[in-house]
């Protein structure tokens, strides 16, 4: 079994990627975004910034124009992207868009698209739930044969930088009925496309999302992805490597603001003395601290586990988002109760932490839909 | 070929061939544990072959250098032997806290005579150790013990009383702590000191735990002689090979709990006790539960092995063990309360034929000091808010 510690090739990334997010991408930067209402969400200046740096091309074969670093090396990044809030369309495109194409596009298509990507010139979207909470099996999206082609029919929500995507990757029924498993498909469809309508939901974390609806919208038979009726098993190995990053950004999310209420306890002072010097804190921060070395533990292993292709990767995907999803609630629950008044102010940072840290968990599967997923796939 | 790959291939071989098959079962109880020492008596003849075999080659202490008996493997040598042994679910041939603690310390600390005369011995299941550390007035504040070792010359004449002494009554010899300098401040004035427990003015008591055995004993020291030749490094330096120890101990009882090879997982007993429905647990908030635990247990077993994987890249943090023993024990004291949940009144047996001699309520209860020995979990939480967060 592979050591569990980061090689030389990745521990350069993650180097990288802590340098140049903190310093072009840090919080203040999203506080910016959201205060100025700006209409794309992130700064396209710094998503080109971080297509010369690499990290857009980490999951993209050197042919296509990657730097095929692997689920590791891109869990580096999703990391930093945590600690520094960073907005960009990282999960959405160089993640979700990317991972949908390799596992379940042909040779055309990424040979067609992924440069694009890696090149910075094309924004993708997963389409994938149609309810509140994830259920990807969920689908009534209707994809019916037309004309030589298909015609789409349906609601998508959550749809993560849909509102400035140039494709959706959108999962649709071909049979079957809502709930089972088989008989979806997964299919590329242009945002501008007729029938298209995009509405841009305002998130509590301050980051993109859009409610997407489709009405007869014409989709060409090359647009799909794979086989008609025959995407589940890619669709859930997309996920899972979507879920393997999110784990990441959550980790690197939690240990930001633990390291923020640290040092906010070494330095407030009460009774004549430091909160740091109180029991009840210190044994508090200790058991997050470990709780914290769990989820570290938990991801890295997730992200090992898809890049050696390993059996149960899924099993480990799963942990690792449910622990980092539960840490990441009690991580910044504390933050803000240990910063006392002050934590529930919006001048401190702590409070975009919280809400961040809550859309990431909703997003493809919280702390409950993952324990579940761990727990039936070890046959309990 | 790689040369890993030859000891992999000579290994499983040379355990295919020596490893009883009775040894390939899992332990069912610490009964089944084999302690050697004086007064052992083997539970079977395969179980005393095993250790034999295993002590001849210095597969007992694998790691140790073979000048002392030990096996000299290499940490991945020794890496593809545990492997190998949990292969084919062997038993570990010998418990020894010989093996696991003061071996390691005179190892460290200790002169060439001490190593010369104590590790053999405890490589070959010899001598049995036991381990004299709390006393009465000093369990979490151990650095206020008050057993006095008094400097007579060639020898010291140690006299006062421990406490929570494991097998103390089935051990013979003795490392232990005493304070050799009562004007030092309390951590200063400490030695580590080894003496035969057949040493006159040495008594033991066994102390009746709430699950009705006796691990532990209380020891009174009574104008015990110990030779100024069995102190473990320096006079007045204990402390720090105290420390080291304590943090050896913390390691092994923060992995208690762990399923061992061949053991049935958590989840397979619930199973088997409860049953399934459509796939899942039959009880909705067990599996709940259940699963809850699972997931820490499977996050810390990575944790575990990346401390380790990160100990020999180099890296890591040095007080980990803290932060292991912390999360393990509250981990196997959470196992133990889902054991007795979901065997329902069946884990409240206590003695009789269908209760296998109480094991389930007997090792839940065990399990609640899981937190309170080799250090509180109170204690280290302190010593990771304060070495490894600077919180004080």
């Amino acid at each position: 079994m592979a050591a569990l510690v980061l090689n030389e090739e990745q521990q350069m990334l993650k180097d990288a990627a802590k340098r140049f997010l903190s310093e072009s991408a840090p919080v203040s930067q999203l506080r910016a975004l959201r205060d100025n209402r700006d209409e794309t969400g992130f700064s396209r200046e710094l998503w080109q910034s971080m297509v010369e740096m690499g990290f857009v091309g980490t999951l993209i074969p050197e042919a296509l124009g990657g730097a095929q670093f692997g689920y590791v090396g891109m869990g580096q990044v999703s990391e930093q992207a945590g600690r520094n809030l960073s907005a960009s369309p990282l999960i959405s495109t160089a993640i979700g868009g990317v991972a949908a194409l390799l596992l379940a596009g042909s040779s055309e298509q990424q040979q067609a698209l992924l440069p694009q990507v890696a090149e910075g010139s094309l924004l993708l979207a997963l389409a994938i739930d149609e309810a509140p909470r994830h259920a990807p099996n969920r689908v009534a999206t209707r994809l019916q044969v037309a004309d030589g082609g298909y015609l789409l029919n349906g609601r998508k929500t959550f749809v993560v930088d849909g509102h400035v995507a140039d494709k959706l990757i959108v999962s649709a029924r071909s049979e079957g009925a809502e709930g089972d498993q088989a008989g979806i498909s997964l299919l590329l469809v242009d945002r501008n496309a007729p029938g298209v309508s995009v509405e841009r939901t305002i998130m509590a974390d301050s980051r993109n999302a859009a409610i997407v609806s489709f009405d007869n919208v014409k989709v060409a038979s090359g647009d799909l992805l794979g086989e008609a009726g025959n995407a589940w098993a890619a669709l859930a190995l997309t996920l899972d490597v979507v879920n393997a990053q999110l784990a990441g950004e959550l980790l690197g999310l939690s240990l930001e603001v633990f390291e923020r209420t640290v040092a906010y306890l070494q330095e407030r002072k009460q009774f004549g003395v430091a909160l740091s010097t109180f029991q009840a804190l210190q044994h508090r921060c200790a058991h997050l601290f470990s709780e914290l070395e769990l989820v570290k533990s938990a991801v890295l292993k997730a992200q090992m586990a898809l890049d050696a292709g390993d059996a149960e990767a899924a099993q480990w995907v799963s942990l690792a988002k449910a622990k980092a999803c539960e840490v990441a609630e009690l991580a910044t629950n504390e933050a803000v109760q240990m910063h006392g008044g002050m934590g529930m102010t919006d001048e401190f940072d702590i409070g975009l932490f919280m809400k961040r840290a809550r859309s990431v968990q909703a997003l493809f599967g919280d702390y409950r839909y993952h324990a579940n997923r761990f727990a039936a796939l070890r046959g309990y | 070929m790689a040369d890993l790959d030859v000891f992999r291939q000579q290994t499983r071989a040379w355990l295919e061939e020596n490893c009883p098959q009775s040894m390939r079962t899992p332990q069912r109880s610490d009964n089944d544990a084999c302690w050697g020492g004086r007064n052992f008596t083997f539970a079977s003849e395969d179980q005393k072959r095993w250790l034999e075999r295993m002590a001849a080659r210095g597969w007992t202490a694998p790691d140790w250098p073979t000048e002392y008996g030990g096996g000299g493997l290499s940490q991945q040598e020794h890496k593809v032997l545990r492997e190998e042994m949990a292969r084919i679910n062997a038993r570990p041939p010998l418990s020894s806290f010989g093996v696991w603690m003061i071996g390691p310390a005179i190892l460290k600390f200790g002169s060439e005579e001490l190593k010369r005369q104590h590790l053999p011995p405890i490589v070959r299941g010899e001598i049995r150790w036991c381990q004299g550390y709390s006393e009465p007035g000093a369990g979490s504040d151990l650095a206020g013990l008050q057993t006095r070792a008094e400097d007579h010359g060639d020898h010291f004449i140690v006299n006062g009383q421990k406490i929570w002494t494991s097998y103390a009554d089935k051990a013979d010899w003795m490392f232990c702590l005493v304070r050799t300098n009562p004007d030092a401040k309390k951590q200063l004035g400490i030695s580590l000191v080894l003496f035969d427990m057949t040493t006159p003015g040495v008594s033991t008591r066994p102390i009746k735990l709430i699950s009705g055995s006796s691990p532990f004993c209380e020891t009174f020291l009574d104008n015990v002689r110990v030779e100024k030749s069995q102190v473990v490094g320096e006079i007045n330096a204990g402390w720090t090979i105290a420390k080291y120890l304590l943090t050896h101990e913390r390691e092994m009882i923060g992995g208690m709990g762990r399923t061992a090879a061949g053991q049935k997982t958590l989840p397979q007993i619930a199973v088997d006790a409860v049953g399934l429905e459509d796939g899942k647990l039959a009880d909705g908030m067990l599996r709940g539960e259940l699963a809850t635990w699972d997931l820490d247990a499977a996050a810390f077993a990575l944790t575990a092995e990346r401390v380790l994987d990160e100990a020999k890249a180099g890296q890591g943090v040095g007080a980990a063990s803290a932060m292991l023993k912390y999360y393990g024990t509250e981990l196997n004291k959470r196992r133990q309360e889902l054991m007795v949940a979901l065997h329902g009144s069946d884990g409240l047996l206590w003695e009789g034929e269908a209760s296998r001699e109480g094991a389930v309520a007997r090792t839940w209860l065990r399990s609640k000091g899981n937190s309170i020995e080799g250090g509180t979990s109170e204690v280290q939480l302190n010593v990771i808010a304060r070495n490894i967060l600077g919180l004080q």
